[in-house]
C-alpha cells in the first residue's frame, strides 16, 4: 500500500477489501479466500446504521486526557474519542487519520539525513464543539507534553524534538535533535488534544476536560457512571467512515467468569481486554450466535530473569533452564494449545521479526550435562550448587491469576528434574509490579510484555535492554533484567538512529539473534486474545498491533 | 442527655483520628504502591514512575505525607483519586445512590423475611416450620454468595430469561422504573436471602424471651386478642437486640456488597473499595475508611439513643 495515498483509511470496510484482493490475486487457500469473501459479504453490504454496543471490561476506563498516566483499558476509549496523526493496521503500517499521508524519505516527509519530518494534515476536520481542527493543536499538544507543570505519561521521544513548527494551518515540521526512527510510532500513539478547550485551563493536571473530553474522534463523550460504564454517542461529523453505531458503551465487569456468563446471556455484545479466558473457550466454541476471534496478539509470555542475582550471571545456567523447560507441555497442558511458542520479543507480523532463530528445544538430559560440565554439582539437597551458590530462586506473578499459577507449578516440577528449586511467591499486583519489580528485587518473575506495542509499533529494545537502562542503577528506563551486552548497546542505539524500515530491519534482526542466543530473558508463547462478538456485529477486526480491538469501532455496524 | 451526647461525640471524634493513623500507617506500610499500575500497561520508564512519584509526594517520609493529608482535610480537602484524579469525595457520593439502592431494598427485604419468620418461630417453636427456618436460616449464612449469585443468574437469566444478568438498569435505554425494579430483583433476593438470617434468629429469640414474661401473660389472661399481644406487648420488648443489629448494619447501608455488586456487575461502595486497594489509591482508601468509621461510631450511638425510646428503664446520666 502506498503509503502516501490520502484518506485511504476507510475503517474495516477497505481493508477487508484489501485482503480479499491479496488473497484472490495471490491465488491463496481456500480458507483464506473464503474469509476474506465473508469480509467481503459485510464491504459489499451498504453498512446499515444504528444501533448499540455494549463492550465489557474487566477494568474500569477513569483517564479521559489521553495525555495523563494511564492503563492499558483507557486506551480504548481514547481511541474512540481522539485521533492520532496515523495509526497502525492489523496488517503493521501505518495508515494515516489526521495527517493527509505517512512522512517518508521517499515522498520527502521525512529528510535524508533523518532530521526533519515535514506532516500536512487532513483539512477539514472539526472538533467535537465545532471547531476547526488545526497545526495549531498538534504543536500545542507537544508543548502540554513538554510542560513541566503537566504530569505527562511520559516525556521520552518527545523531548527529542528540536521544534515543531507550523509554517501554515495544515502543516507541520519537526526538527529532531538528533535521528529517532521510532518518532513515527510515537506519533501513532499521541492522541491530539484541542489548544482552544486545554490552552486556556489555569490547572493543568485537574480540569473539566478531564471529565468532559473533546476530540476529533467518531466518538464523542455522553456520561461515565462511575464504577459502572461509560457511554460515547456518536459524532455525526466524523470526518471518516462511519460511525455507523449510535452509541458504544465501556460497561465495567470486573470478573471475567461473570463478564462470559453475561457474554451467554446476550447483555454485552463484545468481551474486551482480556476476553474470554482459555478455560472458558470449549464452552464459547459451543455458543450460538456469537463470533470468536482468536488472533494472536503481539504480547510475548516471558519467564523474566533478574541478572543481578549470581545464580542467572552464568550464560550455561540460562540454558539450561531454557532447554529443561517443557514449552510444548506448558502451552498443551496449561494454556489449551492455544497461543503459538515463541522465540522473540517481536511477533512474526513485525516487519522487523527474524524468521531464522533456533527453535526451542526440551531436553533435560542435555541440560543436566551442561550444568554437570560448568561445574554446578548437585549438593546434598538435590539442587546444584557452585561455588557456594545454589541453583535456587523464586518466580512471582500476579497473585490469583490461576492459569499462570499451573504454570508454574508445572516449571518448577520441570526444574526440579535438572536439579534447580524454584520457588512460587505471587504477590497481589500492586506489589509484584511496584518497586519490588521496578527496583530489581525479584529472582524471577513471569510476565507478559507488548515490547513492540508499547512502543507504538516499533521493535526499539533500548529501553528494555540497553545497559544505560537499567532503573536501580540510572534511574530510568525498564531493563528491569539488568542486562548489560555492548553490542547489543551499540546495535540498539544504531536500530533508533537510522530512517527507514530496510535499514533498520537487518539491525533488529541481530538484536533478536543476540537475545535468543544469550537468553537474557526465555520467551516462553505469543498470547491470543479470545474475543467474542455477537455474530450480527460486523468489521470487529482484531489489531495486534494496538492495545484495544475498539480501534475501528467507527466501522462497527449491526447486520439486522 | 445532652453531656452523654457530648461525651460520646468526643469519643467518637478521638476514635476517628486514631482510625486515620492507624489506617494510613497499615495501607502506606503494606508492600506495593500505587505506581504499580503503570507498570504493565504503559511504555513508562523508570524516570517516569519517578517523576510522578515525586508529584504525588510519595518520595516523602510517611510522617510528613501524613501531616500533609492530615492538614488537607482539616481544610474540607479529602484529596483526588490517583485513578480518575476526580475529588474523593465525588467519586464516593457517585457510588452512594446506587449503593444505598441495593442494600435498602436487600436490608427491607432481610428485615421483612427475617422478623416474619423470626415471630412464627417463636410462636411454633419447636415445630416443622421451625426447624425448617432455623435449618434454611444456617443456609443461608454459609451459602457462598458468590456461587449463590451465579447460580440465580445461570437458572432465571441464561436458562429461564426472567431477570436481568446484571446491572443497575438496560444501557442506553431511558430511565424505566420497571427497568430498574427488574434490574433489582436478583441482586436483592441474593443479598436479602443471606441477610435474613441474623434477624429471623435475633427475632425468634428475642421473642421468646419475652412471650413467657408475666405482663405477656396477663395481657393474654385479662383477653387481649392474641395478634395484639404479638406485636404490641411481647414484638416492642423483643425490639431491642434488634436496634442493635439495625446500628450494626447502619455502615453496611452505605458501605456496599463486594460479592454481589461483583457478581451483578452493580457499581457499589464494596467494589470500588476493593478496586481501590488493588490500585493503592491511598486518598480514595483513606476516603471510604472515613467515611465507614463515621458511620459505625454513629450507627452505634443512634442503636444506644434508641434504647432510651424504646426502653423506658434505660437513661443516660
Amino acid at each position: 500500500m502506498p503509503a502516501t495515498e490520502p484518506y485511504v483509511d476507510k475503517g474495516g470496510v477497505s481493508v477487508k477489501r484489501r485482503e480479499f484482493l491479496l488473497a484472490t490475486l495471490g491465488g491463496a487457500g481456500a480458507a483464506m479466500a473464503s474469509q476474506a469473501l465473508r469480509g467481503l459479504g459485510g464491504a459489499a453490504a451498504a453498512p446499515q446504521k444504528g444501533g448499540q454496543v455494549i463492550v465489557g471490561l474487566s477494568q474500569e476506563p477513569t483517564v479521559f486526557n489521553p495525555l495523563k498516566p494511564h492503563i492499558e483499558v483507557d486506551r480504548g476509549v481514547h481511541m474512540c474519542l481522539f485521533d492520532a496523526l496515523w495509526r497502525m493496521n492489523p496488517q503493521g503500517q501505518f495508515v494515516p487519520n489526521l495527517a493527509a499521508a505517512i512522512p517518508t524519505v521517499e515522498n520527502g516527509g521525512i529528510s535524508k539525513d533523518g532530521l526533519q519530518y515535514t506532516i500536512h494534515l487532513r483539512r477539514g476536520v472539526t472538533w467535537h464543539d465545532g471547531a476547526p481542527f488545526t497545526a495549531a493543536d498538534v504543536e500545542f499538544t507537544h508543548q502540554f507534553i513538554m510542560n513541566p507543570k503537566f504530569d505527562a505519561a511520559t516525556r521520552v521521544g518527545y523531548d527529542g524534538i528540536a521544534s515543531l513548527t507550523t509554517p501554515d494551518p495544515s502543516t507541520v515540521v519537526l526538527r529532531l535533535s538528533k535521528p529517532y526512527a521510532p518518532m513515527l510510532a510515537l506519533w501513532s500513539d499521541t492522541y491530539i488534544v484541542p489548544k482552544h478547550v486545554l490552552g486556556s485551563v489555569t490547572d493543568l493536571n485537574n480540569n473539566a476536560f478531564d471529565t468532559k473530553p473533546i476530540g476529533t474522534g467518531p466518538f464523542t463523550f455522553g456520561e461515565r457512571v462511575a464504577g459502572d460504564h461509560i457511554t460515547l454517542e456518536a459524532n455525526r461529523t466524523y470526518y471518516g467512515a462511519g460511525p455507523y453505531l449510535d452509541r458504544v458503551i465501556f460497561k465495567y465487569i470486573p470478573d471475567l467468569t461473570v463478564m462470559f456468563t453475561r457474554f451467554q446471556t446476550g447483555d454485552i455484545d463484545v468481551t474486551g481486554i482480556q476476553g474470554i479466558t482459555v478455560d472458558h473457550f470449549d464452552e464459547a466454541k459451543r455458543l450460538k450466535g456469537v463470533t470468536l476471534h482468536t488472533g494472536p496478539t503481539n504480547f510475548v509470555e516471558y519467564l523474566w530473569f533478574n541478572l543481578g542475582r549470581p545464580q542467572f550471571q552464568d550464560k550455561v545456567v540460562r540454558e539450561a533452564l531454557y532447554l529443561g523447560m517443557d514449552k510444548q507441555s506448558y502451552i498443551q497442558r496449561i494454556y489449551y494449545g492455544v497461543p503459538p511458542d515463541s522465540e522473540s520479543y517481536l511477533a512474526p507480523s513485525s516487519w522487523a521479526f527474524n524468521p531464522n532463530l533456533p527453535k526451542h528445544e526440551y531436553n533435560p538430559e542435555k541440560a543436566r550435562a551442561r550444568l554437570e560440565e560448568a561445574g554446578w554439582k548437585v549438593g546434598a539437597d538435590g539442587i546444584r550448587a557452585k561455588n557456594g551458590v545454589r541453583l535456587s530462586f523464586s518466580n512471582s506473578t500476579t497473585a490469583g491469576n490461576k492459569v499462570r499459577e499451573q504454570a508454574q507449578a508445572f516449571l518448577q516440577q520441570n526444574w526440579k528434574a535438572i536439579g534447580v528449586d524454584m520457588q512460587i511467591k505471587d504477590m497481589p499486583a500492586a506489589v509484584v509490579w511496584g518497586d519490588y519489580f521496578f527496583k530489581s528485587q525479584f529472582d524471577s518473575v513471569t510476565v507478559g510484555w507488548n515490547i513492540w506495542g508499547e512502543a507504538g509499533g516499533d521493535p526499539n529494545v533500548l529501553n528494555w535492554f540497553g545497559s544505560g537502562y537499567i532503573p536501580v542503577k540510572s534511574g530510568k528506563g525498564s531493563n528491569t533484567t539488568q542486562y548489560v551486552n555492548e553490542k547489543m548497546d551499540r546495535l540498539a542505539e544504531e536500530g533508533v538512529s537510522v530512517v527507514g524500515q530496510e535499514k533498520r530491519k537487518p539491525i533488529y534482526r541481530q538484536i533478536q539473534a543476540i537475545l535468543r542466543e544469550d537468553l537474557p530473558v526465555l520467551p516462553i508463547f505469543y498470547y491470543v486474545n479470545i474475543e467474542g462478538t455477537k455474530a450480527g456485529l460486523q468489521n470487529y477486526q482484531q489489531n495486534a498491533n494496538l492495545v484495544s480491538n475498539v480501534w475501528n469501532a467507527n466501522a462497527w455496524w449491526w447486520a439486522k | 442527655m445532652g453531656r452523654y451526647l457530648m461525651r460520646r461525640l468526643l469519643q467518637g471524634g478521638a476514635v476517628l483520628v486514631g482510625v486515620t493513623v492507624i489506617a494510613f500507617a497499615l495501607l502506606h506500610l503494606a508492600p506495593g504502591g500505587p505506581l504499580a499500575m503503570y507498570t504493565l500497561t504503559t511504555s513508562m520508564g523508570a524516570e517516569d514512575l519517578a517523576r510522578i512519584s515525586h508529584e504525588l509526594g510519595l518520595d516523602q517520609p510517611l510522617p510528613v505525607q501524613y501531616a500533609r493529608w492530615a492538614a488537607n482535610l482539616v481544610h474540607g480537602d479529602w484529596g483526588r483519586s490517583y485513578r480518575d484524579s476526580r475529588p474523593v469525595l465525588v467519586d464516593i457520593a457517585d457510588r452512594l445512590p446506587g449503593t444505598v439502592e441495593l442494600m435498602l431494598a436487600s436490608l427491607l427485604l432481610a428485615i421483612g423475611i427475617g422478623v416474619a419468620v423470626g415471630i412464627l418461630g417463636a410462636l411454633r417453636r419447636y415445630s416443622i416450620f421451625d426447624y425448617l427456618a432455623t435449618t434454611g436460616a444456617m443456609v443461608s449464612l454459609s451459602i457462598p454468595t458468590f456461587w449463590f449469585g451465579l447460580m440465580m443468574i445461570f437458572v432465571f437469566s441464561v436458562t429461564l430469561g426472567w431477570i436481568p444478568s446484571g446491572d443497575m438498569y438496560s444501557l442506553g435505554r431511558p430511565f424505566s422504573l420497571v427497568d430498574r425494579l427488574h434490574h433489582l430483583v436478583g441482586p436483592v433476593t441474593v443479598l436479602g436471602l443471606v441477610l435474613v438470617a441474623p434477624w429471623s434468629r435475633y427475632t425468634r429469640s428475642g421473642m421468646l424471651e419475652v412471650l413467657y414474661q408475666d405482663y405477656v401473660r396477663t395481657a393474654r389472661a385479662k383477653g387481649v386478642p392474641a395478634p395484639r399481644v404479638v406485636v404490641q406487648h411481647a414484638l416492642r420488648n423483643a425490639l431491642i437486640p434488634l436496634l442493635t443489629l439495625a446500628g450494626v448494619q447502619l455502615p453496611m447501608l452505605f458501605g456496599g456488597a463486594l460479592v454481589t455488586e461483583t457478581v451483578f456487575s452493580w457499581p457499589g461502595m464494596g467494589r470500588f473499595f476493593v478496586d481501590s486497594l488493588g490500585y493503592r489509591d491511598y486518598p480514595v482508601l483513606m476516603g471510604i475508611l472515613i467515611f465507614t468509621a463515621v458511620l459505625v461510631i454513629l450507627g452505634n450511638l443512634l442503636a444506644d439513643l434508641l434504647y432510651a425510646v424504646v426502653d423506658p428503664r434505660i437513661r443516660f446520666g
